[in-house]
């Protein structure tokens, strides 16, 4: 039943451009005559990770290309099940290693929404404001490693991880470590925001926009990186609605569909934003959802910082030791700087969850990649998938 | 939650023959989901899919469960009436329970901003009727998810396009995300030519 396949030998009839892949088409049995088979990856800076695509080429086009998991496989699903809730907690930092706050919040939200427990009112406000700086961080990176991706070896990501490092630095001070926060428990944070962080923080957010400005006159307009994200790699919204395609790349192709909107968790309902479209559905398009984000998360911060209140920031009738889940099943999910991420857990009662899973916008999202790879070229497959956003850590689990 | 009760009497409307039941959540989550059964899985699926409203045409999250086999022991309490006086026993019944893998999908309606509908599927079994039917050809977005839980799982899903190990390397045999698995000693094992090894060497390798 195990079909050994991996390779993609028997490939010979090349693909009409941007059809969705006929399923259940079997693989040709003639051996691959004039296609060039090569193997992108898996260590490659290209592929922002340890991911592997094996591809076949026409010349310079792309005629198939089957990407390949699994580098990084650490059966995290099992790990968690293995221990009790609370333990698992640090351990999500690790999954998408640049947005520990985001993927702490999901897991947070997931075992709240089984056990039955209200984060308090401060709580949720510092959680919005990190979620937000998280989404920041993740976006601004984003651009760099994607324009990097083009040619761009350097600068621009080099201005993107001067901002990161102050959102790192207030992380730092919250938490005690810059990428692995472990920040967020059952009902609430771990700690209260020390002195002086609200004003430290009001200064990063204020200086955001200035260092979006420059970002955007350096590469908005430019010629260059227009000529190599417009008209590729387009994805049509049903196409992308029916991959479970989520997060930025849902949106840049046309579906409004912000969970932040539309499940409106934790306190999102509270603030006024809107949701950045796009027309195209091309890397130009993802590229440019980002940079509105950004702008739309800073307007979140603005009003998150203004409404903070005081009070107790973890939920008092919580349970950190012992804590025992009452039987049942919960999925939680959030709109992670990635996409949707979302928890689903299964409690028989015990301290340790029966059933853990992570459901990882990274790799739904790169169930299309060979759809928008076909008939580009090899130096748009990488671009194709720098929009894609992804982080292996999380694609492998 | 209303709308899987919702959705629970359009099915049974629409197919009489189906079994569909309604699984209760007891936790304060409150979700609760629907059991279908794996042959009519398909066809519920597509219909789930077409319908105008509400029009699921997003599947978020598909995942495995394993349930292995569980011997539940049941006190049953028996009055017998001996020698005139009646006397109370107990007695103990093991019942068995027999194991089995289970799929979890997860829709929501894009259009409609509706969900999350939970399906549910059971296999016959956890050794050799562990068939389930691929819903990849009608949502892509479980190309992948159902080569995860094809691979962790052993769950194999009919009609599938590509069935293959997604996380694990195409050599491995078991399954490890089931309750049962025993991790070898050593992952990284290659035999080494010394003893048993050694004797089924042929001559012009031995050194």
């Amino acid at each position: 039943m195990i079909q050994k396949s991996s390779s993609i030998a028997g490939t010979s009839v090349a693909k009409p451009s941007y059809t969705i892949r006929k399923q259940n088409e079997p693989e040709s049995e003639q051996p691959a005559e004039d296609l060039l088979e090569i193997s992108m990856g898996p260590h490659h800076p290209s592929t922002h990770g340890v991911f592997q695509m094996n591809v076949a080429l026409d010349g310079e086009r792309v005629v198939r290309l089957k990407p390949v998991f699994g580098y990084l496989h650490r059966n995290h699903e099992k790990i968690a099940e293995s221990v009790t809730y609370l333990a698992s907690m640090p351990y999500t930092d690790r999954l998408d290693y640049f947005n520990s706050m985001a993927n702490n919040w999901a897991y947070a939200l997931a075992v709240e929404t089984l056990a039955g427990v209200q984060p308090t009112e401060r709580a949720e406000y510092i959680r919005v404001i990190l979620a937000e700086l998280t989404r920041l961080l993740n976006h601004t990176c984003l651009i760099g490693f994607l324009v990097m991706d083009m040619g761009a070896l350097g600068t621009p990501l080099m201005y993107a991880f001067r901002e990161r490092e102050k959102i790192l630095d207030l992380f730092e001070s919250l938490s005690g470590s810059r990428m692995m926060c472990n920040y967020m428990r059952f009902g609430g944070c771990r700690c209260d925001l020390p002195g002086g962080w609200l004003q430290q923080a009001q200064k990063c957010i204020d200086d955001f926009p200035a260092f979006l400005d420059d970002y955007e006159q350096l590469l908005t307009g430019n010629e260059i990186l227009k000529a190599r994200t417009q008209q590729i790699g387009l994805l049509p919204s049903e196409l992308a609605v029916n991959a479970g395609v989520s997060g930025p790349m849902l949106r840049a192709s046309g579906v409004n569909y912000d969970l932040r909107k539309v499940d409106a968790y934790g306190v999102y309902d509270r603030f006024d934003f809107r949701v950045p479209l796009g027309e195209v559905g091309d890397v130009y398009d993802r590229y440019m959802i980002r940079m509105l984000e950004m702008r739309e998360s800073l307007k979140i911060l603005q009003q998150a910082m203004r409404q903070i209140p005081q009070g107790p920031v973890m939920n008092p009738k919580a349970k950190l030791r012992g804590f025992r889940p009452p039987a049942g099943e919960a999925y939680g999910r959030i709109e992670g700087p990635k996409g949707e991420l979302g928890f689903y857990l299964i409690s028989d009662g015990t301290p340790k969850p029966y059933r853990y899973r992570v459901r990882p916008p990274s790799l739904v999202n790169l169930t299309i990649l060979e759809d928008m790879c076909l008939n580009h070229t090899v130096s748009d497959v990488v671009v194709i998938l720098g929009s894609i956003d992804i982080v292996l850590g999380e694609v492998d689990r | 939650m209303n709308i899987t009760e919702a959705i629970l009497g359009q099915i049974q409307e629409a197919f009489p023959k189906a079994e569909v039941s309604l699984v209760s959540n007891p936790s304060p989550s409150n979700q609760n989901s629907l059991r279908v059964a794996a042959a009519d899985l398909l066809e519920i699926a597509r219909w789930l899919r077409g319908q105008a409203e509400p029009a699921f045409d997003y599947l978020s999250n598909v995942t495995g469960v394993d349930w292995p086999e569980k011997i539940v022991k049941e006190k049953i309490k028996t009055k017998t009436l001996r020698e005139g006086e009646e006397k109370k026993a107990e007695t103990v019944v093991e019942k068995r329970i027999p194991g089995f893998l289970e799929v979890v999908y997860h829709f929501y309606s894009v259009s409609l901003r509706k969900g999350a509908l939970i399906l549910r599927v059971r296999t016959e079994n956890r050794r050799d009727q562990v068939v389930v039917p691929s819903l990849a050809a009608i949502w892509r977005s479980a190309e992948f998810q159902e080569r995860e839980v094809y691979d962790l799982y052993g769950v194999i899903f009919k009609g599938h396009p590509d069935l293959r190990r997604l996380l694990m390397w195409e050599e491995f045999e078991d399954f490890p995300m089931r309750k049962d698995y025993v991790e070898p000693d050593d992952y990284e094992y290659e035999p080494t030519p010394h003893g048993s090894v050694l004797e089924k060497s042929q001559p012009p390798f031995r050194p």
